[in-house]
Formats: structure tokens, sequence, C-alpha cells
């Protein structure tokens, strides 16, 4: 794609990280900031995990043995806002900090010290958040989506201290947002132009206009929330002229481009790995980028496919079918391009690439029961059942999780300068390949046999699915214990890693000429690109 | 089946035929792993109109993936494949852009008829008001003046696994919805509280229940039954307790129930002015407090401190009974104590007041005063004067 002229000297004024804990308080370096960022959301998957694991352990059998019905809720919440806002995010922004100043060529992010400010606001906000589940009141018991008057009239006197806790995520994904964006716009190295850019870096360009488009939306939401609850307004009282309705609109005008915040990255992780292991450049850049912006103006117009039941007039409940449909094309593009890259390549199967070619056969499959999910008068059978838990979990887990572990395998020789455990790798690609399947896959047959979500407690008929999917899921969770051992081992010491790391991998990007690991201080003069 | 015939007439849903395994026997056992194929016209094209889409994802997925695996297969290095240059092709990508476009205009054109068909809001033969409760379902029949609310019947004993669970556990209630075979209902549905869900998969009617919004939906039912369904919209604790239950019955049986309901409530008026005796309502009290009051005080009055605060010993149920008729009338605001005063007959309400405050040792320990029915009434009349 492009050839790259080596032009950078050696750092003259060398100055290294500060020592002790300073160094990660005050660090202003986008690679220590990418590490913070990977480590708080390793801590948060584990969190977010034994949740789920909670929840899976009610669920094993019919009746309530583990947990009551409260705590269950406070778990089903708490599982959902974390794995969002405190592990897929914050997992891309990591990478992200690591990867696109290495890979636009640019010396660090644009602005060092609200990097710093954007990541330390996270530990906060999810101290806040988890520390509600130790008041007297309990924490966020009314679902990740917060339906009021669930959310305000209803709720625990904590959810004051939930609304604190999502404006500060906000702030902190929007400080970060405009960071990536001023980084690549402004910081790109001579002669990238944006059709030359890799495409990591423009999913997260556009990842990042998303959200700073739509998480003052939530924050409005949220605000809106909290003067019902203490202000004596009425926006989602009916009974003071409001409208809980409206509530609905609001959140998921903020959600819709939210999901896709949270597979946009992915996309561009995914195919600079396709395109190293099968030692061709990608099908279609062009298409490519085009797709993934199709998808972000698209996100703004399907919000209410997640409302169908609500009570909309016909015209609004085709109108949003028939937009979400479209969303079908640009994703077709991408999946068809992917493949059209592996076809005629020489393809080998390292674990980034298992990971990256189990992420394109089951974010499809995710995608597939998407487009089920779109059509409207289906909705009302599949709407609030298991078969939407199993659609978001295909595109998240598989989807967006394995993409982040693909990305971690890849670059993680680059960060540490040692090669990860092979066979340890594969190992846990498919520990993690079989269990998320069994986790996830029968959750579409309980789904459709009409077992509704959020249900501590279930009929006698679903009991079987259910069994296996909660074996599943104890798998999938002990298999993260793998990951975790092979990401410590990979940085305590092993095989040397080369600066390339991956056989012939100089020609897919900048990065990938730093040497291994990649010095404190890269790219301090810019290299330039033809 | 009649109505599968002439859906089998509208044109495009037969271009799809070729997709469908399924033939219309009779629905018997509802599937363990697929949507059911419910009862009435609605949910069978709905039925139709998803074996249709997944088949067609079927057959995307087969060529996608048959390609992907074959490359995996055909050009892995290990077999000495030797990397292509090309990096685009426009035919072939403006290609494959229109036939996902095609193939999405195919599957937009029978979920468009299914859905302008599915959706009418005009008056039914019968008018039913359903209203969600945290956490039970109200029923009121717009023309016959019948209300009655419709409570889980499992035992917390069989969800606690203390006794083995009933065929029906979570899916059974006290008072079923009843409906009359062959004629159209159309529901109105509301909240009280929350948002709930009313949903019942063999009529594929799922219809949201918001609070200050009459949401409609329609069903017309022609195999008469016992037909379950759950609330589909977390609404609290007990979402997954509060099942939705429906009677189709034939057209004589129904006018038959709606003549005993009718008589049924003459009756339960009448109760008001009965002269109650304190064993009287403390028996009738028991019954209503292990219908209403027992999933969050507990059946041993001691509550789950400090979300649901225990009765025994409770200052207001040892002392003056004024203040005690008042939290149950108008519930405690900002709490998960409602007002009861819709939902329970003054008779009830005074049993189970009775109940309380003579039970666990409260009548010993405070000034163990019965509620008579009239009080209720009394309270109620000065309230709306």
């Amino acid at each position: 794609m492009s050839t790259i002229i080596e032009n950078h000297d050696d750092h003259d004024h060398h100055h290294g990280p500060a020592k002790g804990i300073s160094r990660w308080l005050f660090t202003t370096n986008h690679k220590d900031i990418g590490t913070l960022y990977l480590w708080f959301s390793c801590i948060m998957l584990f969190i977010g995990g034994a949740m789920a694991l909670v929840i899976r352990a009610e669920l094993f059998e019919p009746g309530l043995q583990i947990v009551q019905p409260e705590f269950f809720n406070q778990m089903t919440t708490n599982h959902g806002l974390i794995m969002v806002f405190g592990v897929i995010m914050p997992a891309f922004v990591g990478l992200a900090n690591w990867m696109i100043p290495m890979q636009v060529g640019a010396p660090d992010m644009a602005l060092p010290r609200l990097n710093n400010l954007s990541f330390w606001l996270l530990p906060m906000a999810f101290g806040v958040l988890i520390s509600t589940l130790f008041m007297p009141a309990g924490g966020p018991n009314f679902g990740w989506t917060f339906y009021a008057p669930l959310s305000t009239t209803y709720a625990p006197e904590t959810v004051t201290f939930f609304i604190f806790s999502v404006h500060v995520m906000g702030a902190s994904s929007i400080m970060g947002s405009i960071n990536i964006i001023t980084t690549i716009l402004n910081m790109r190295a001579p002669g990238m132009t944006l059709m030359k850019m890799p495409l990591f870096a423009w999913s997260w360009l556009i990842t990042a206009y998303l959200l700073i488009a739509v998480m003052p939306v939530l924050a409005g939401c949220v605000t809106m929330m909290l003067m019902d609850i203490h202000f004596g307004t009425s926006f989602f009282n009916a009974a003071g002229g409001g409208d809980p309705v409206l509530f609905q609109h609001v959140f998921w005008f903020f959600g819709h481009p939210e999901v896709y915040i949270m597979i946009l990255p992915a996309f561009g992780i995914v195919s600079h790995i396709i395109e190293t292991f099968s030692r061709k450049p990608i099908f279609g850049y062009d298409s490519m980028v085009y797709a993934m912006a199709s998808i972000a103006l698209l996100s703004f117009v399907v919000w209410a496919h997640h409302m169908f039941t609500v009570g909309m007039p016909l015209a609004g409940e085709l109108f949003f079918m028939y937009s979400t449909m479209l969303i079908a094309i640009p994703t077709g593009v991408k999946v068809f391009n992917w493949v059209a890259t592996m076809f005629k390549g020489s393809i080998s199967f390292e674990t980034p690439m298992l990971f990256a070619i189990a992420f394109v056969a089951l974010f499809t499959i995710g995608g597939f029961s998407g487009l089920m999910l779109a059509i409207v008068p289906a909705d009302f059978q599949y709407h609030d059942t298991y078969f939407v838990v199993a659609h978001f979990h295909y595109v998240l887990v598989p989807g967006a999780l394995f993409a982040i572990m693909a990305g971690v395998y890849y670059w993680i020789p680059k960060w540490t300068g040692i090669m990860y455990d092979e066979a340890l790798g594969k190992l846990h690609f498919w520990l993690s390949f079989i269990s998320v399947n069994l986790t996830f896959f029968p959750m579409h047959f309980v789904g459709l046999a009409g077992m509704p979500r959020r249900y501590p407690d279930y009929a006698l008929q679903f009991a079987d699915f259910n069994a296996m999917v909660s074996v599943g899921a104890f798998l999938f969770g002990i298999t993260q214990l793998l990951f975790l051992f092979i990401l410590l081992k990979a940085i305590k010491g092993g095989k040397k890693a080369t600066a390339e790391v991956w056989e012939d991998n100089e020609q897919w990007g900048l990065e990938w000429t730093l040497d291994s690991p990649a010095p404190y201080h890269t790219f301090t003069v810019q290299p330039e690109v033809k | 089946m009649k109505s599968l015939k002439s859906l089998k007439r509208k044109a495009p849903m037969g271009l799809f035929s070729l997709f469908s395994l399924y033939s219309y026997s009779e629905p018997t056992e509802p599937s363990k792993y697929n949507m059911p194929i419910g009862v009435t016209e609605v949910s069978q094209s709905i039925f139709d109109l998803h074996m249709i889409i997944l088949w067609v994802c079927v057959w995307i997925g087969v060529v996608v993936f048959g390609v992907m695996f074959f490359s995996l297969w055909k050009y892995r290095k290990s077999r000495g494949a030797v990397p292509a240059k090309f990096h685009d092709h426009l035919g072939l990508e403006i290609g494959w852009t229109i036939a996902a476009t095609l193939i999405l205009v195919v599957m937009a054109i029978p979920s468009t008829q299914v859905m302008v068909s599915a959706y009418d809001d005009a008056e039914g033969d019968i008018n039913i008001m359903i209203t969600g409760y945290q956490w039970k379902w109200h029923y009121k029949y717009l023309e016959d003046d019948i209300s009655f609310f419709s409570n889980l019947t499992t035992s917390q004993e069989e969800i606690d696994n203390a006794i083995p669970k009933g065929e029906f556990y979570l899916e059974e209630v006290d008072e079923p919805l009843v409906i009359p075979v062959n004629k159209r209902v159309r529901f109105l549905i509301t909240g009280n509280d929350v948002i709930h869900s009313w949903w019942v998969p063999d009529f594929a009617v799922k219809q949201d229940a918001v609070p200050g919004f009459i949401n409609t939906a329609w069903t017309n039912v022609p195999k008469t039954g016992i037909y379950r369904g759950a609330c589909t919209e977390l609404c609290g604790i007990k979402h997954a307790f509060m099942p939705v239950v429906v009677r189709v019955v034939e057209q004589d049986e129904y006018d038959a129930w709606v003549g005993q309901k009718i008589a049924y409530a003459l009756a339960e008026k009448e109760l008001t002015s009965k002269e109650w005796t304190k064993e009287e309502l403390v028996e009738r009290g028991k019954g209503v407090y292990a219908t209403n009051c027992v999933a969050c005080h507990q059946g041993n009055g001691m509550g789950i401190p400090p979300v649901f605060p225990a009765l025994v010993g409770s200052e207001v149920v040892l002392g003056n009974k004024a203040k005690n008729i008042e939290i149950l009338m108008e519930g405690v605001q900002g709490s998960a104590m409602q007002s009861f005063a819709n939902q329970l007959s003054e008779t009830d309400t005074a049993a189970v007041l009775t109940y309380i405050r003579q039970s666990w040792g409260n009548a010993e320990n405070g000034d163990g005063e019965i509620v008579v029915p009239k009080e209720i009434l009394d309270y109620k009349n000065n309230k709306s004067l």
C-alpha cells in the first residue's frame, strides 16, 4: 500500500519513564496510558465476568438457589454496565492509545495531559458504581438500559451514585475521543493521506466522532433522571405530564451508535490481522472505509428498532425496519472483503489469526440474528427474550472481545518485545471458541421457545438449555484465567520478538518498522510515507 | 387449515416455499428450540416469516462460510500457497452490494405484508383493559364491568426448592384471563407503576404496558385451550413471577363465566356490611396475605430488611390502626410499598390488616385491635369528600 522511508534518528534527549507509582499516576506517555487502559479493562473483565457467573450459577436450574431476585437484578445490571463501559470501550481506547500514534507515525497523542485525565476518571467512575453494591439500598437493579420509571421513581437510593458515575464515564470518553480525532487529523506522518491511513486508525476516527455525538445525549438522559428524582421535574413521569417512552427514545439515540462504538474498532483490528496472516493486502480498502462510514451514519436513524413493542405507529415501525435492514449492506460488504482477502492468500494460523477468523464467522452469526430481529413482526416474538441476549452476546463476545484478544496477541510482542507462548495461545483460543458457542448458541433456542431475559427463575421447559449455557459460561470464565497467565508470561520473559514480529510484516504499517519492544518515545522525528 | 391456505396464496410468500421445511399439521407440543407456531393467523404468518428469514440467513452463511473455509484450506501457507497481489475488483464489489440489496428487498416485502395485516387497532367484539402492576396483571372487561387481578399461584416453597415443582411452575395463576373462541378481542394495555410487557407467544401478542399511555393489541383465537405467557419488560424484583395465563373457551361457557363473575362481585360488595368476628377476619386475611404480601414481607412477617421492613414488632402494626390503614391505602412514597386501595376489596383490606395485627405475637405486644371492612369504606369515603 505504501512504502516507508526510514527517517528517524535516535533520541538525543532521551528520558525514560519516572520511577515507582508516580510513573503511572502522572504519566502523559501514550504507551503507559494505553497499558493502564488495557489493565483496567482486564480487571473489569474479571469483575464483570464474575457477575455473569453469579447469574449463570443461579440459572443453572429452575428455582432460587444462590441469590435472591433483588441481588440477581443488581448482577445483570452491573454485568452489563461494566462489560460495556468498563471492558470493551476502555480496551479499545487502550489499543488506540498504544497503536494509533505508532500507526500514523506520531510521537504521542495530541493532548497528553488530557489523556492522563481521561484514563484516571475511569477508576473513579467505576469505584463509585461498584461501591453502591455494598450500600444498604443495594446497587442499580434496573438493567443496563435503566428504563424509567423503574430507574427513577422506583429506583433504589443509590441511583444518584449511578448517575454521577455515568456522567464521569461520559466525560472520560469524550475527552478520549477528542484526543484521538486531534491526533489522527493533525499528527499523521507527512505523506500519509487519509486514504492511506491504517484501517484501525480509520475505524477509531469514525468511532470517536460517534462518541462525541452521542455521549452528551446519554449525559442529557441521566441528567433528566437526576432532575426527576431530586428536583421534582417530570420528564419521564406520566403522572406529571411526562413520557416514559421519551426515556427510551433518548437512551437508544445514544444506545444504538454505542453498539457500533463497540464494534467498529474491532473491524479495524481484524482487517490488519487478516492482511498479515493472509500475506495479501486487504481487499477493497476504500470500500472498507466507506462501509464503516455508512454504518456510522445509519446508526443514527435506527434507534427505535429496540422499541418495536413500545407502541409506535405503523409508519414508524416500517421506517425503522427498513433503515435497520440497510445496515446489513455495508456490514455484508465488510465480511465479503475479509473473505476475499483470505481468498488466494497464503494463510497461516497463529493465535491472532484464529481469533480473527472466529470473529468473522461468529460476528456474522450475530449479524444474521440482528437481521432477523430487524423484521418487525418477527421481533414481536423475539423482543426481550433470550434470542436478543444470544444476538448481542454473539456480536460482543466472539465479536468485540475476540477482536480485542486477537489485537492483544497481535501487538503484544511489539509492546513487550517478547513472543507470547504460541501453544498456550492456541489452547486459549480453542477453549474459548468451544465454550463461547456452548454458552451463547443455546440461548437462541431458549429465546425462541419463549424464555424472557432478566429472569432469575424460569419455567421447567427451559431447564436443559439453561444448564448447558451455565456449563459453557463457567468454562469460558475459567479459560480467561489462562489468558491472564499467558499475558503475564509474555511480560515476564521468553523468546524475543523481532522488529517486524510477524513474517514480512514491515510492509503493513509503520508500527512494524519500530524496534520490539517499542522504545518509550517513538517517532520523535516523523517518518515520511510515500 | 383455512387460514394457512389463504396465507400461501399471497404471491411473494409462495416464492419462499422452497425455504420452508414446515408443513402445518396440527401444532401439538410446543417446540423446545424454535418459535411456537401458535394458533392465530398472525402468529402463524409470523412463524412463516421467521422461517423464511432464517433460511435466507442459513443459505447466505453456507455460501460465505463455504468460500471462507475453502480459502482457509486451499490457500494455507503450509500447503505452499503463494499470495496473489490483487486488492480490489470493482465489478465484484458492485455485484455483491447489489446482490445484498436485492436479498434485503425480497425479505422486506413479506415482512411489510405481515406487519400491515397484524397492525390493526379497530374495536373488538370484546375489549379488555390490561394493567400491569408490580407484580401481577389486572384485567378489566370494558363491556361487562368485570375486573380482577391475576396472581401467580406457584408456592414460595416450590420456588425455594423445598417441595417438588409442579408441571406449570411459574406459569400458573389464580384467575386466568378468559376470552371466547373465534371472537375479535382487543386489548388496551397500560401500566400502573413501571413498564411491563404483556406477551402470549401462541397469539404473537407482545405489547408494552407503559404507565400513562394506552397501547392496543388484538387477537382472534380459533382454538380453545389454555395459553401461557409472561411479562417481558424488566419491572423489578418479581419480574419473573407475574405470568400471563389465558383460557380460551366456547361462547356459551364464556357467557356463563361472565354471569358468575358478576354475581361474585355483588356478593363481595355485601360482605362489607356483614358483622365480622376476629377469627373470620384472621382466617380470610391469612389468604390475602399469602397472595399479596408474602413476596416482600415474607411468610413469617420478618421482611427482608432494609428493603422490605419486618411487620413483626413494627410500631405501625402494634400502634394505632389509623396509621396502619393509611399505609395500606396510600403506599409509602419512594419505597416498594404501593397503594392497595384499588387492588384489594374493603373486606380483604380489613382482613389482612387484622391478620398482621393479630399474628406473630403482635396482638400481645400491641393494642391488638381488629379492623373491620366498614372502617376501610369510611376511609375511602372520607378521602373522596
